[in-house]
């Protein structure tokens, strides 16, 4: 139909000749546009992508801030766990130290008494060793001096005589044997 | 196409430029009212529309038709107004996104079936942007760079022999002040017009050689004009976009000399 149209008209008008009213509906139509896309809707989108923008900054800034605090905390636990660790070891090495002194003490009370009993046992025998001699003494003086006064054939009256002669006995007796009680 | 049928007895007939004019709608009425009016003030609508569903409330997480609302939006913001107005992109983009939204829309009006009319092949269209930005031009100019700054940084580029402004000064004059508003419009004008020209011309070898008058040999030249129409109707897509493209990208270029001279 346009075809048709275009070929009955005697001539086509000059196309680059404007009609009026083609550029008033045309001016109409940019100002419509304008004012509805450009003037409203325009600032609004405007608005959106800048709030997004901080949205999405925000959201970088936050992620960011979390991850800061993730990395604090790790290093506190490390701090912490560290610390733990000296702590151990530190108190093994006391518990050693005193498992140590505890032994030395041990051991040296346990020679201390070793030596105690020892000694009380020497005491002991010493005193034993006297009691019997001492006994021993009397006895084989008693004895000696009858066997003696049997031998000879005469009594030793003289008290003194007798007891110094026993005493001479006794000391070779002492001298020579000593050695060999003990 | 009945009309063809009948002027032409044998003969195949190109159509010419008279396929831009259109009667008015019905008899008697004024004669404004024709299909092209219509659908300028139908596509105005339309993009208020399309733009009101995408941008009326919009969400910080998008969804739907808001997402490609801000796909247009944003890349007139950064290949059109950063690239060339730097700082005062936020300020212009008002005008920027008016500007490419409603040429896109009335630009693929040529390959929407039956409406097939790219309206800026009416040379008032374009002359209506074109006009507007270059009133906001010189006013912007004047008013950041005084009056004589103004010419004088158009004419008088600070940083070449003497001699040569003789010659530089009376054409910058004549590219800025003439050519470049003129040029302006007609870019987008010539090419959708050209561009309907071209499908209009295949279509009609299409229609004619396969139905009108359809012949052994005739066939195959028919056949041709078809595949050609498909080809030429995909191509015409991509120039509508980038001939919307380049209005604004121009439009933003003239405001952005405007306001820093001598970049």
């Amino acid at each position: 139909m346009t075809l048709g149209a275009g070929l009955l008209a005697a001539e086509a008008e000059n196309p680059l000749i404007p009609h009026a009213y083609e550029l008033i509906v045309g001016g109409f139509a940019f100002l419509i546009v304008f004012v509805v896309v450009g003037k409203i809707l325009t600032p609004r989108i405007q608005k959106t992508l800048e709030e997004r923008t901080e949205a999405i900054e925000g959201g970088i800034k936050k992620a960011e801030d979390a991850q800061a605090e993730a990395q604090r905390t790790l290093e506190q636990y490390k701090a912490k766990l560290d610390e733990a660790r000296h702590e151990a070891s530190r108190m093994r090495e006391e518990a050693r130290e005193q498992a140590a002194q505890i032994k030395t003490d041990l051991r040296e009370e346990a020679q201390a008494e070793a030596r105690r009993l020892i000694e009380a046992a020497r005491a002991q025998i010493e005193a034993d060793r006297q009691q019997a001699f001492a006994q021993l003494r009397g006895e084989l003086g008693r004895l000696a001096t009858d066997l003696a006064g049997r031998i000879v054939g005469e009594s030793l009256e003289d008290e003194t005589r007798q007891s110094r002669v026993v005493d001479r006995f006794l000391e070779e007796l002492e001298s020579t044997d000593g050695a060999a009680v003990r | 196409m009945s009309a063809l049928t009948v002027l032409a007895d044998g003969e195949f007939e190109a159509p010419g430029p008279s396929i831009f004019d259109f009667p008015p709608l019905w008899q008697g009425a004024p004669v404004w009212a024709n299909k092209p009016v219509l659908l300028a003030l139908l596509g105005a609508l339309l993009v208020c529309a399309l733009a009101w569903s995408a941008f009326a409330r919009p969400k910080l997480v998008p969804r739907g038709i808001q997402n490609i609302g801000e796909l247009g939006y944003l890349f007139v913001r950064d290949q059109v107004a950063r690239p060339f107005l730097g700082k005062d992109a936020e300020r212009w983009m008002p005008l920027m996104v008016t500007l490419f939204f409603l040429i896109l829309l009335w630009n693929l009006f040529g390959v929407v079936p039956f409406v097939q009319i790219p309206i800026a092949s009416h040379i008032a269209f374009p002359l209506v942007f074109a006009i507007t930005i270059y009133v906001i031009k010189i006013y912007l100019g004047i008013k950041h760079q005084g009056f004589i700054g103004y010419f004088k940084n158009m004419m008088f580029p600070p940083g070449l022999p003497k001699a040569i402004y003789v010659l530089l000064a009376p054409i910058e004059f004549l590219s800025n002040m003439i050519i470049a508003p003129f040029t302006h419009a007609v870019r987008l004008f010539a090419n959708m017009f050209a561009g309907h020209m071209l499908l209009a011309f295949f279509s009609a070898v299409g229609f004619w050689f396969l139905f009108e008058r359809l012949t052994v040999t005739g066939a195959a030249v028919g056949v041709l004009g078809v595949v050609m129409t498909i080809v030429m109707t995909g191509f015409e897509i991509f120039i509508e976009f980038l001939q919307a493209f380049l209005f604004t990208m121009l439009a933003a270029m003239y405001i952005g000399g405007s306001l820093n001279p001598e970049h």
